[in-house]
């Protein structure tokens, strides 16, 4: 069973979102990382785009598949993880850690509680997670 | 009837199976007023050895480079293709038209298609190049989205000096995602660049130029490469790779995308194609790289072979997000820009190059000396320039073509402004002696 920390929230698109003060940081889950395989690209917004619940905010690349990335909230991008543009395996090795993506600030507190939390993300996976 | 495996006998026993008499009575349902009721007016059935005669008739009749000295270019040039090439080709292992769809199980075809691939970069001065793209207007088309894709901007400056087909190619590639072209002028020949700053802004997605243009004439890719950039858009250049062994690569004047017509790289004129398009581009940007691409790599024995690399970019994997509608490539015409490239050599491109273009230069001299004639443009050019005639250039080149001279091409029907105008090309396989009998035609045939 794939690692679900409880002190996230979470999407069916299989990213988390981690609340830091009035910010919210974003990366994908272990259960994402897993089914993509080795992560070998990372495209990122800039700084100060805005970004829309469930709408795009980049693509994840692995050795089989590309697919898209879907901000949890809306609001602008505050920070991306340069780091990702040289060692897109981080996403792999530590995807709630270094494997970080953005960091949001959001425009609509109430988007938080329409995530999904721990349990529910948890019983999303088990039945197949799409 | 010997090539076709239903026989009498065959038609006889699926007409029994249906319970028909005869194929007449399936056509019953057919209004009589709407068949044919008598045999259709064919000729008969020629043997093998009379038909190959009808047909050498017909192509008889056809106008070749060979058979006439031909000044025609506008895109597509009459350059040696020396012999190696046909004879590489015509090998059951290489002769298809086809990217190969089990690629790693084809690594000679893919060896290939890397040098191809390193070639082309070597030659724009790009860092990576792809496999191929059907021609040269295509290939300036997936340049165009590439761009859009890469900043998001919706507005492509097009250089007025852009070959007139390739444009409609865009406007028709541009058309889906709503982009929008707007035009550089070019009076002079050359890209007008106090314009071209007013046109180039912060919707322009890239400012496309072409070098040496339509007309023939240089343009300066350095200052059009600033003024780009200086915008925050891409320069995306057109040019023709066989005159890169003396002309100065794009890739080192500003460009971010090298796009272009490989024909002249060993490629037949064939009445039109197939062709080659050329497609480099800047490393930053090969992830939004329409096309196939072929990468070196080692396997478990550590040997060296190659794969299709970033195929996750491509329709069959990305589907409706794919950077092209382009998974494939012209393999055959890409594999004959190799094995010319190998031929000729660096020194060999570079006299092909030169020999173009001082030709074109003495044939410039002469045509211009013709009295009433002028060239249009005071521009430097490389082995193409447009003349000014006196007389209808559609007549002109009409009555030079019965002397086995074809002029060039009238430039009436591409661009209205140049009405009175011929596009003249030379290149290395033109003579002396066929450019002092052009001389010699032109000046009878507009006295």
């Amino acid at each position: 069973m794939a690692n679900v920390p409880t002190d996230l929230k979470y999407t069916r698109e299989h990213e988390w979102a981690k609340q830091e003060g009035n910010r919210v940081r974003v990366g994908i889950t272990a259960f994402a990382q897993e089914q993509l395989g080795d992560v070998v690209f990372v495209e990122l917004p800039k700084v100060g785009a805005r970004v829309g619940a469930h709408q795009t905010f980049g693509v994840v690349e692995s050795v089989k598949a590309v697919s898209d990335l879907f901000a949890p909230v809306s609001g602008e991008v505050a920070e991306i993880n340069a780091e990702l543009a040289q060692k897109p395996e981080t996403v792999n090795q530590e995807p709630y850690g270094r494997g970080w993506m953005i960091v949001v600030t959001p425009v609509d507190a109430k988007e938080w509680d329409q995530l999904l939390t721990a349990t529910q993300y948890e019983q999303f996976i088990a039945e197949g997670g799409h | 009837m010997r090539y076709l495996p239903n026989t009498a006998q065959n038609q006889r026993a699926m007409l029994e199976t249906i319970g028909v008499g005869a194929v007449e009575d399936l056509l019953v349902k057919i209004p009589a007023k709407a068949r044919l009721a008598r045999p259709l007016a064919l000729p008969p059935a020629l043997a093998e050895s009379d038909l190959v005669r009808h047909l050498r008739g017909l192509a008889g009749r056809n106008a070749d480079a060979d058979a006439y000295a031909c000044f025609l270019g506008g895109g597509a040039y009459d350059h040696y293709v020396p012999s190696p090439i046909n004879h590489m080709v015509l090998r059951g292992e290489f002769l298809t038209a086809y990217t190969p769809y089990q690629p790693e199980a084809s690594q000679g075809t893919l060896r290939t298609i890397y040098e191809y691939q390193t070639m082309i970069a070597e030659l724009t001065g790009m860092d990576v190049a792809n496999a191929s793209i059907y021609d040269g207007a295509s290939s300036l088309a997936e340049a165009t989205l590439m761009a859009h894709a890469i900043n998001g901007r919706a507005e492509i400056a097009l250089a007025g000096g852009l070959n007139p087909l390739y444009r409609q190619v865009v406007e028709t590639y541009a058309d889906g995602p709503g982009l929008k072209l707007r035009d550089v002028p070019s009076p002079e020949g050359v890209v007008d660049l106090d314009a071209a700053r007013r046109v180039v802004g912060a919707r322009t997605a890239a400012l496309v130029v072409q070098s040496p243009n339509f007309y023939g004439c240089l343009e300066d890719v350095a200052a059009a490469a600033e003024l780009a950039h200086a915008a925050g858009a891409l320069l995306v250049v057109v040019s023709d790779p066989v005159n890169l062994g003396v002309l100065e690569a794009p890739g080192r004047q500003g460009a971010d995308i090298v796009v272009g017509e490989g024909q002249g790289l060993g490629v037949p004129l064939g009445f039109g194609g197939p062709y080659l398009g050329v497609f480099a581009a800047k490393n930053e940007f090969v992830r939004r790289m329409p096309g196939r691409l072929v990468g070196a790599t080692v396997d478990l024995d550590a040997a060296r072979g190659f794969a299709l690399t970033l195929q996750t970019r491509e329709q069959h994997i990305r589907r409706a997000k794919a950077t092209s509608n382009i998974c494939t490539n012209v393999a055959l015409c890409a594999l004959m820009a190799t094995i010319y490239l190998a031929t000729l050599g660096k020194q060999g491109l570079v006299r092909v190059g030169e020999l173009s273009t001082a030709k074109a230069h003495y044939a410039a001299e002469r045509l211009a000396a013709v009295p009433g004639v002028s060239l249009r443009f005071a521009q430097p050019f490389f082995k193409e320039f447009t003349l000014k005639l006196p007389r209808s250039p559609e007549r002109v080149a009409a009555k030079l073509a019965k002397q086995s001279i074809l002029a060039g091409l009238p430039l009436k029907t591409l661009d209205r402004k140049l009405s009175d105008c011929l596009l003249v090309a030379v290149t290395e396989r033109r003579t002396k002696d066929e450019i002092d009998a052009f001389a010699d035609a032109l000046a009878k045939a507009v006295a």
